[in-house]
């Protein structure tokens, strides 16, 4: 996944559709000012000098999906695993929320069902059919919408034909209206997310940490 | 003592605890049933809700439990870890202390691990980690190396219990089936001691590089992470050095308190006191050097991201906690511990009630700041620990007290066959030894 962030204005288009996508429980005012929002994806502030003299930058956030993860070492049940794609997901069913990926993410981007997920009546009918949802005591985190991948490829092979770059993008990058994100296959060279990882404005979050991110910034403004 | 015509013997006293129970044990005992009840309500409380009712969120994602985990599993290393080095460097006045050194540990482990299953959001999971173990996970190496540790500290528990438990089978006291099954045939003969002897000297080398393995791998839980003051090589040996500290705390205040309530102010000794005191003394002086050294570094090498959790600790939100821990862990108990005068039985509890404090702060001071200081922005949030954290902490306190009154009801909490045996051997023995030491002794 690339981001622009010349073309990001900040607009949490993202945030919206992920929680309409990925089935994010609606934790209440009360319980997201202990901090116990789940946000697979999120804006981060960034913010260097004093007022009025700012600079500030706004970063969305989804799970960096790192060639090394941190988390998939320290589960002791193999509960989080990386794909042939390379996505790092996790079986919510073995879960044990010991909460030792939670800690050794440098990301933060692993969140906790500190409660069983609660939706107004109203939302019930909307949830969507493709995301399971996480019961109390599970871990759980941006998956760049696995649930669509496995959808496109059956679409792909019910058309008897090769699953196409598009067929398959997460909800973020869809939602987004400043075609901020692109979302493809790193490993081929030609694909334009390749392109623009190779660019100059490219750059990774934490980068010397050698966790070897799979989402790519490009910085603004230059 | 006279029960069923057997003769009263010396150390009858020692045996006195098993024979005879005062209002005062029914009545701790109901009050500490009362607290374990309350805890377990707590528990279940938070089993059906779920891990909200507790003060955690992210990014503080651990809290008392996991401090909760760090310290008892550091209390468990006063006894058998302690018995086995004075056992081998056969210091002769360990022979009545140890036995309530090894208690400590085989009962306290329970709540150590306790603890790490009161924490999972699932416990009903918990047999995934032998389901599908995955050892890449520190979490794991916890697992294999203290399930070696309760087992062979048990075996190290119960070996030099044998003679004793045979003893209480010939003295014709209640449970006469219990004690024979545990006597295992105990008769005394010169070949069943060597034996023994050979037993309890191999379990105290093997006890040793596994106790120290077991906290070097609690200390791997946080030292594995790449997070900011957790991801340090001190860690291992700061942990054991700590888990000593706070071990033998923890024994000065159990002997304290089996002197006082069974009278054993003969064999527990002022002199027992002075040299765990002494001890002490060096692992507060050990424990200190540990502190500055890693707080040096960090403060020297002045990272940024580093920098933030160490000033939330000396300056910001975590000051109280974190010179709370310097004044229990060093500034009181060092000058109480450095003068003769002042290292009496009561003197020696005062300073080791303060440690105990002491080491739980630093615990707390370990794994909450780094974890509220995130690489990345985050909400500002704190973490004020829930009645329910409290409830489950003070109900692990109450049941290890009650399962040590228990044991003492059950077993003589100070050895009798080896204050006998040192008694009858030792005083030769010693003798013996002295002469090698020394030229013109008539031993070359």
């Amino acid at each position: 996944m690339v981001i622009d962030l010349d073309k990001c204005s900040g607009c949490q288009a993202c945030v919206v559709a992920c929680h309409a996508e990925n089935n994010i429980a609606i934790i209440g005012p009360e319980q997201a000012a202990m901090g116990r929002t789940i946000h697979w994806i999120e804006l981060l502030p960034f913010v260097e000098g004093e007022y009025p003299y700012l600079k500030a930058r706004l970063l969305p956030r989804p799970c960096m999906h790192c060639e090394h993860p941190p988390c998939i070492k320290v589960c002791p049940v193999g509960a989080t695993y990386a794909n042939e794609e390379g996505i790092v997901g996790i079986v919510y069913s073995r879960c044990i929320g010991c909460r030792y990926c939670t800690t050794a993410c440098p990301y933060t981007v692993r969140y906790f069902n500190w409660y069983e997920p609660k939706w107004p009546k109203e939302m019930k009918g909307s949830l969507n059919r493709d995301v399971s949802i996480r019961r109390k005591g599970v871990v759980e985190k941006c998956s760049f919408c696995h649930h669509r991948l496995l959808k496109a490829r059956e679409r792909a092979r019910a058309e008897n034909r090769e699953l196409l770059p598009d067929d398959y993008i997460p909800a973020c990058v869809q939602a987004c209206p400043g075609n901020a994100m692109y979302f493809g296959d790193l490993n081929d060279p030609f694909s334009t997310v390749s392109k623009l990882s190779r660019e100059r404005r490219a750059f990774k979050l934490l980068e010397d940490l050698g966790t070897e991110p799979k989402v790519i910034y490009l910085s603004e403004g230059m | 003592m006279n029960k069923k015509g057997v003769k009263p013997r010396a150390d009858a006293i020692l045996l006195q605890p098993i024979q005879k129970t005062g209002r005062s044990f029914y009545l701790t005992l109901f009050a500490l049933i009362a607290v374990i009840l309350w805890a377990v309500a707590a528990y279940l409380y938070q089993y059906r809700n779920g891990l909200g009712v507790t003060g955690l969120s992210r990014p503080i994602f651990w809290g008392v439990y996991i401090t909760n985990f760090v310290f008892f599993i550091g209390i468990s290393h006063a006894g058998t870890l302690i018995s086995a080095i004075l056992r081998l460097a056969r210091a002769e006045w360990r022979r009545a202390i140890t036995r309530s050194a090894e208690v400590i540990t085989v009962l306290v482990l329970f709540f150590g691990v306790g603890n790490i299953l009161i924490d999972l959001g699932g416990p009903d999971r918990m047999l995934n980690v032998l389901k599908y173990p995955h050892f890449t996970s520190p979490l794991l190496w916890d697992v294999s190396s203290i399930t070696i540790y309760l087992i062979a500290s048990s075996i190290y528990l119960y070996l030099p219990l044998i003679p004793d438990i045979a003893i209480l089978r010939d003295h014709a006291g209640r449970y006469q089936w219990f004690y024979r099954i545990l006597a295992l045939n105990w008769r005394g003969t010169e070949k069943q001691h060597r034996l023994l002897e050979r037993g309890i000297a191999f379990m105290a080398i093997l006890v040793i590089p596994v106790a120290v393995s077991v906290h070097t791998v609690v200390s791997f839980v946080f030292a594995m992470t790449i997070q900011p003051m957790w991801h340090t090589a001190i860690f291992g040996p700061y942990f054991v050095a700590g888990a000593i500290f706070s071990g033998i705390a923890a024994l000065i205040v159990a002997m304290y308190l089996i002197r006082k309530v069974y009278h054993l102010e003969d064999y527990l000794r002022p002199v027992h006191f002075n040299n765990l005191g002494i001890l002490l003394l060096v692992m507060t002086l050990l424990w200190f050097y540990f502190t500055f050294t890693e707080y040096l570094t960090t403060y020297y090498g002045a990272d940024p991201i580093h920098m933030a959790i160490f000033w939330s600790k000396f300056t910001g939100r975590f000051a109280p906690y974190f010179w709370g821990m310097f004044l229990f862990c060093f500034v009181i108990p060092l000058p109480i511990l450095s003068f003769a005068k002042t290292r009496t039985p009561f003197g020696t509890l005062i300073a080791s009630i303060s440690v105990i404090i002491g080491m739980w702060l630093e615990r707390y001071v370990i794994v909450v700041p780094t974890l509220t200081n995130p690489r990345l922005p985050n909400e500002a949030v704190r973490y004020f620990p829930t009645w329910v954290e409290w409830s489950v902490f003070a109900g692990c306190l109450a049941f290890f007290v009650l399962l040590y009154m228990i044991f003492t009801k059950l077993f003589p909490i100070v050895s009798i066959w080896e204050v006998r045996e040192g008694r009858k051997k030792s005083m030769a023995e010693v003798q013996e030894r002295i002469k090698t030491y020394l030229p013109g002794s008539g031993v070359r």
